[in-house]
């Protein structure tokens, strides 16, 4: 069923072909088999789907970030300790078991990848944009960042310092965002609207005030 | 192993397709692949590495060609026919001919948020102190095991320097094979792209990996 010739289709945001309709089905049929043979709670799945739909996304990160920015003592206690920090704002569970937060500096950039799969920070973005598990972004991310960094708009200074984590083992990384100016007198939920989901990967920086519309 | 999984430095691959930040699924079947390999794994019949290791293995043309849920509903498939789940006979109706084999669990609907909240964690108790502390200077192994392995092809015989000593986790080379958890001592290990890539790579550019520590030596 696969076509190696067309190796970009996942890339392909219509999703229409042929190929994924085959999906479609297969999925089904070995949903209802694995039902069938009682193994899984259809109502397991989704309440799982439901649960990355509404309630776990990237908004959980954004408010870490914000909670970083306006408080230097939880900041502090991110860098030391991310998982706690981090479970004292109710993020906590599966894919984020083992939190690190980098900070991005003046001097120093952070860029996140998973090379060998998708490993991922659920617990505070939320699932990974399909470009994140992609053969695009994971093969060049190591080797040329700052090329791709460009291709998400963002072009650094040279003498900016880019560190890339590979997330090769069960240690998910969070990045923070520098805070933006213009930002000092906003508060914790309005800092919050400011980090992008790019931003927490470490593909984007935060938004400027001026960017939100009011 | 040497499977098309390990992309680092590869080339050719085209422009990263950037998408919205609420673009969670592209289709209702992402969905219920995403539900059902998370269900699946619940039920205790494998490893998360073993899981990990069955997406790997799938031949490198279909792993190139397929999107990333197709890769874990033909990573359930296998597991699920490897285990004695399911035969390929069902697989190929979508209708159960023979008794269920005994799991561990069922994941239940009203179980779903207190699973997702606890999570899986990896940490274990340490058997021994921690080999290496910040600052060594470290060389990653070159080992080309054909099973599964956590050292990307890139970072195999290179120099670089331990960072963070972290703590004893799962070892998923040995728990990806029924070896058992065999926990490790994990670090973070940064390395110049310079060591990486060679003299012509960018001096204001380095890489870390997360490495358990028989994937290094004393440099």
């Amino acid at each position: 069923m696969s076509d190696p010739s067309n190796h970009h289709h996942h890339d392909d945001h219509d999703h229409s072909d042929n190929n994924l309709s085959e999906m479609d089905l297969r999925v089904r049929a070995l949903e209802s088999l694995m039902v069938e043979k009682g193994y899984v709670d259809a109502g397991a799945i989704d309440a799982i789907v439901e649960t990355y739909e509404t309630k776990i996304g990237p908004r959980n990160g954004a408010a870490v970030v914000a909670k970083a920015w306006s408080d230097p003592a939880f900041r502090d206690w991110l860098l030391r300790d991310a998982t706690a920090a981090i479970a004292s704002l109710g993020s906590t569970g599966r894919q984020g078991e083992h939190m690190v937060a980098v900070e991005n500096t003046a001097e120093e950039h952070n860029l996140v990848v998973c090379t060998l799969c998708s490993c991922y920070p659920w617990s505070v973005l939320g699932l990974p944009p399909t470009w994140y598990k992609s053969p695009p972004y994971r093969s060049r991310a190591v080797i040329d960042p700052r090329g791709v960094l460009a291709e998400f708009g963002l072009n650094l200074p040279p003498s900016t310092r880019i560190r890339v984590w590979d997330s090769t083992a069960e240690l998910r990384y969070l990045v923070i965002p520098r805070r933006p100016e213009g930002a000092e007198d906003l508060s914790e939920s309005a800092l919050a609207a400011l980090v992008t989901r790019d931003s927490m990967i470490g593909v984007g920086l935060a938004r400027r005030p001026s960017e939100i519309s009011k | 192993m040497n499977g098309a999984q390990d992309l680092g430095g590869m080339m050719g691959f085209g422009p990263i397709a950037r998408e919205p930040e609420d673009r969670r699924f592209h289709a209702d079947w992402e969905k219920r692949a995403m539900g059902l390999t998370i269900a699946m794994g619940a039920t205790g019949s494998w490893t998360i590495d073993a899981s990990r290791h069955a997406r790997e293995s799938l031949n490198p043309a279909d792993y190139l060609a397929s999107s990333y849920y197709e890769i874990w509903i033909k990573a359930v498939e296998r597991l699920s026919v490897a285990k004695g789940l399911i035969t390929r006979d069902e697989l190929r109706l979508g209708k159960a001919l023979a008794a269920p084999a005994p799991v561990k669990r069922v994941l239940r609907r009203d179980e779903v948020a207190a699973a997702l909240a606890r999570g899986t964690p990896c940490n274990r108790p340490a058997a021994s102190p921690a080999a290496f502390k910040p600052g060594d200077g470290v060389r990653t192994r070159n080992i080309n095991p054909a099973g599964h392995t956590r050292l990307p092809r890139y970072t195999r015989a290179k120099k670089g320097v331990v960072e963070r000593v972290h703590a004893a986790f799962v070892f998923p080379d040995a728990n990806a094979h029924g070896g058992g958890e065999q926990p490790q001592w994990v670090y973070t290990v940064n390395f110049s792209a310079r060591e990486l890539w060679g003299d012509a790579a960018d001096a204001e550019h380095f890489v870390s990996i997360d490495a358990w520590e028989s994937y290094l030596e004393r440099a």
